[in-house]
C-alpha cells in the first residue's frame, strides 16, 4: 500500500496472569509518541484473545510484554494461536525479563524479536517500525 | 488479501475481512470504491446505530460493554466502533477501548473496531460512518459507536446514529449549567453511570429538570453502574421502545436522510481540505488583510 494517510497500526498487550504492566504502558507511550495506533489491550489477557483482538483491528504488528518469567510458554502461545486464527503473517514481538538464552528458542519459535531490560527505546520503536512495513509490503 | 478474496470474506462476514476492508476504507486505498460499493445496503437500512458519547471516565467503554453481554444473549451479532483521539503532535494514539471490552474478544459475533480520530475534531473520525455500514452489510444488527471523551459540543455522533446515549457520572464538576447548551439538549437518553457514588441523585434531578419537556422526542434520564450491570436491561428496553417509535413516526428516516446528507458534506470538505489547503501556500498571503474576503476570493476562483 502506498497511499500517505497509511498509519502503522499495533497491538500491545500483556498475555498470561503477569499484572506488571508498567513496561507494556511505556511501549505503548512511546510507540504512540512515534505516530504509531497503539491498540492497548492490558493486562491478563489470553492468547486467543490477543490473536482474536489483533486479526479484527487489523493490526501490523503485536507486541507483548512478559515480567513474570512466563515468556517462553506464553509469547508461542500468541504465534500459534494467531496461525490458528488464520493470520499467521501478523509478526510478534516481545519484551520484558527475558534471560539471554532463552531468545534463540523464542525466535526459533517465531518471535519476530526480543527487548531485554535496558534495551533504548529508538531501537523498539525502529524494530516495530521494519515489521509493520514488512507486513504491509507482504 | 486480493480484493476477490476480501470481497468474498465479506460476503461470509469473516471478521478479518472486515478488519482489513475498514483498514483500506480509512487509508484511503484505491480499492475502498469497490468495498463500498459491494455493500448489502438493505442490512445497512435496517441496522440500529447506537450512539455513546460523555466526558472522559464517565464509564462509557464499561457501560458499552454491559450492553454488549446484554445484547448478546438475544443472540444479535454486534459491532463496535471505538474511537479515540490521535496526538496533534506525533498523530499516533493510545487506541484502550477494548480493555473494558475484552471479556467478549473471542466471541465472533461481537465485531469491534478501535479508531484515532486522525485530525477530526467532532468526536468521530471520518471513517466511522462507513465503518458503521461495513459491519452493518456483514450481519451486525445492531452498532455501538463510541466517541471520543467529549466535551460540551462534540455533535458528530448525533447526526450519524439513530439514537445517542450521553453518559454523565456525579463528581465531574458542576458544570450542569455550562452543558446545557450543546450536546445536553440535544441526545436522547441522559444516563447518570456509577449511580451508586454520592450525588448521583442530584445530578439526575438536574438533568431531569433540562429534558425537552413537551417536545415530540423528550430527552429520558436513567441511571446504571456499568460495573454491576445495574440498570442497563432497563436503559435497553426504553431505547428498544424509542427505536421502536422512531421507525413508525418517521424520526428515524428523517435523522437518516439529515445524517446522509451531512456525511456527504463532510467528505466534500474533506476531499477540497488538502486542495484548497496547497492552493492558499502556493499563494504566499500576506498577513494583512481579512482572512474570510481571501477565502471568498480563493473560493471564486475556483
Amino acid at each position: 500500500m502506498t497511499d500517505k494517510t497509511k498509519k502503522n497500526r499495533v497491538l500491545v498487550g500483556k498475555p498470561g496472569l503477569d499484572g506488571h504492566d508498567r513496561g507494556a504502558k511505556f511501549i505503548a507511550h512511546a510507540l504512540r509518541d512515534a505516530g504509531f495506533e497503539v491498540v492497548y489491550t492490558g493486562i491478563r489477557r489470553s492468547p486467543e484473545e490477543i490473536a482474536a483482538a489483533a486479526i479484527q483491528e487489523d493490526v501490523d504488528a503485536v507486541g507483548l510484554s512478559s515480567l513474570s518469567g512466563a515468556h517462553m510458554r506464553l509469547f508461542p502461545a500468541v504465534v500459534e494461536a494467531l496461525a490458528k486464527a488464520g493470520a499467521p503473517e501478523i509478526p510478534v514481538l516481545g519484551g520484558g525479563v527475558i534471560p539471554d538464552e532463552d531468545i534463540k528458542a523464542l525466535k526459533a519459535a517465531g518471535i519476530a524479536e526480543i527487548f531485554t531490560p535496558g534495551t533504548p527505546v529508538a531501537k523498539i520503536i525502529s524494530a516495530f517500525q521494519n515489521a509493520c512495513e514488512k507486513k504491509s509490503a507482504g | 488479501m486480493t480484493i476477490d478474496r476480501l470481497l468474498e470474506g465479506l460476503k461470509a462476514r469473516d471478521p478479518r475481512a472486515i478488519g482489513r476492508a475498514i483498514s483500506l476504507v480509512e487509508n484511503g486505498d484505491a480499492s475502498a470504491e469497490v468495498i463500498l460499493s459491494s455493500l448489502d445496503e438493505d442490512l445497512v437500512t435496517r441496522a440500529t446505530i447506537l450512539g455513546i458519547t460523555g466526558p472522559p471516565g464517565a464509564g462509557k467503554s464499561t457501560l458499552t460493554n454491559g450492553i454488549i453481554s446484554h445484547l448478546r444473549r438475544d443472540g444479535k451479532r454486534i459491532g463496535i466502533i471505538a474511537v479515540d483521539p490521535s496526538s496533534p503532535i506525533s498523530g499516533g494514539a493510545i487506541l484502550g477501548d477494548r480493555i473494558r471490552m475484552m471479556q467478549h474478544a473471542t466471541d465472533p459475533d461481537v465485531i469491534m473496531r478501535s479508531m484515532a480520530t486522525r485530525g477530526r475534531l467532532g468526536g468521530l473520525c471520518a471513517t466511522a460512518g462507513a465503518a458503521v455500514r461495513i459491519m452493518a452489510s456483514c450481519g451486525c444488527s445492531t452498532i455501538i459507536i463510541e466517541t471520543v471523551g467529549v466535551g460540551q459540543s462534540e455533535m458528530d455522533i448525533i447526526r450519524l446514529a439513530d439514537i445517542t446515549l450521553l453518559v454523565l457520572a456525579p463528581g465531574l464538576g458542576d458544570d450542569i449549567q455550562a452543558m446545557k447548551a450543546g450536546l445536553l439538549e440535544v441526545a436522547d437518553f441522559l444516563v447518570v453511570n456509577k449511580a451508586d457514588c454520592k450525588g448521583a441523585d442530584i445530578l439526575a434531578m438536574d438533568l431531569e429538570a433540562v429534558t425537552r419537556k413537551g417536545s415530540a422526542n423528550p430527552t429520558q434520564v436513567s441511571m446504571t453502574v456499568a460495573t454491576e450491570s445495574k440498570g442497563i436491561a432497563e436503559l435497553l428496553d426504553r431505547i428498544d421502545r424509542l427505536d421502536s417509535q422512531h421507525r413508525d413516526s418517521g424520526e428515524r428516516q428523517k435523522r437518516r436522510r439529515a445524517a446522509h446528507n451531512q456525511e456527504v458534506l463532510d467528505w466534500c470538505l474533506e476531499i477540497l481540505r488538502p486542495r484548497l489547503f496547497a492552493e492558499i501556500t502556493k499563494k504566499k498571503l500576506p498577513l494583512t488583510g481579512d482572512p474570510r474576503l481571501k477565502a471568498q476570493k480563493i473560493l471564486a476562483e475556483q
